[in-house]
């Protein structure tokens, strides 16, 4: 259920910018999901359907753009996709990582009318 | 008119972030600290939680925040001990956000209060990603629940400041590797305290305490 609160957020903050922009309509939001979020796109569409409902952004299409985990070994400092579910260096093996990515949660852009 | 591509680049979260700043400030201003604990359903919240209460209320002013899909169980069990305890049902909302905490410190009488416990909701996922303008969050794991845990929710473990791993007394039952799960948060929260508990036996409770003693005399 966490998608509701979410679709909340965000359809407040495209609405507001619209406004700064003197938008008649926001045609499309493109958004950026960390994988890690758990932000799942289906159900962000189904509450964006009904709460974007009688604003500027009714209809408005989303576009995701996921990022997978990324995670830096704090040994050898590289950084590496997460590939399986532990967190072993590729280079060293041992799971001394940090976790440079995959919660991204913004709005990347938007097409206004 | 034409179609026209805005670039808006802003975290979908940032006014939560926001809020959650305020609620930290209000805090501070109050002299007041919030711990924000986290956890599966059934992880022993609640538990953990009572048992600080007894051993603190004659020395300190505390309050509960308690975040339930709908219930009031939690609250009802904090209340017995005459401390207040404020009820937040999220209908159905997986999570608290800042704007609940919000409402709840305006009903809380901050002024006599050092120490506020939020409850969250029962949740390893989205709980993590919600600042509720706390200073402390203690996540707690239980035996049965599994040392592999910050694999699949590395979220929640990277948010934690204590992890307390719960249910000690039924360890000889479960495969839980006590060996294996300090080594995993090692690496993912090189900071992270971990305390193994028993809020049935009282076991490693001593270490909870003075945990939050040591943050109420920081």
């Amino acid at each position: 259920m966490h998608e509701q609160s979410i679709v909340a957020a965000l359809l407040s903050m495209a609405l507001e910018d619209a406004k700064k922009d003197n938008a008649q309509r926001i045609i499309g939001i493109k958004l950026v999901v960390g994988e890690l979020t758990g932000v799942e796109k289906d159900a962000v569409n189904f509450y964006f359907g009904f709460l974007a409902k009688g604003t500027i952004a009714e209809g408005a299409a989303l576009e995701f753009k996921y990022i997978k985990p990324q995670l830096r070994c704090r040994d050898c400092d590289i950084i590496f996709p997460r590939d399986s579910l532990k967190f072993n260096c590729p280079r060293c093996n041992k799971k001394a990582v940090e976790m440079v990515g995959g919660r991204e949660l913004f709005i990347e852009s938007m097409e206004i009318l | 008119m034409n179609i026209r591509t805005v670039s808006v680049k802003k975290d979908i979260l940032s006014a939560n972030s926001k809020k959650a700043e305020e609620n930290r400030a209000i805090l501070e201003k109050h002299h007041c600290l919030m711990i924000n604990i986290m956890s599966s359903p059934g992880s022993g919240k609640t538990s953990l939680i009572t048992s600080a209460i007894n051993r603190f209320k004659d020395a300190y002013g505390i309050a509960v925040i308690e975040g339930d899909i709908a219930s009031s169980i939690d609250a009802d069990r904090i209340s017995e001990l005459n401390v207040q305890a404020l009820q937040i049902n999220t209908g159905g909302g997986c999570h608290l956000d800042a704007n609940m905490v919000e409402k709840a410190l305006d009903d809380l009488d901050l002024d006599n209060l050092d120490l506020v416990f939020v409850e969250n909701v029962g949740n390893l996922v989205c709980t993590a990603d919600f600042d509720l303008g706390a200073h402390k969050n203690a996540v707690i794991l239980s035996i049965p629940e599994g040392d592999d845990k910050p694999y699949k929710y590395p979220v929640i473990f990277m948010e934690a400041d204590v992890v307390l791993i719960n249910k000690m007394d039924v360890l000889p039952y479960f495969d839980f590797d006590l060996v294996a799960f300090p080594e995993i948060m090692a690496g993912l929260n090189p900071s992270v305290v971990i305390l193994p508990v028993s809020a049935k036996s009282g076991e490693g409770l001593e270490e909870w305490f003075l945990w939050i003693e040591q943050i109420l005399n920081q």
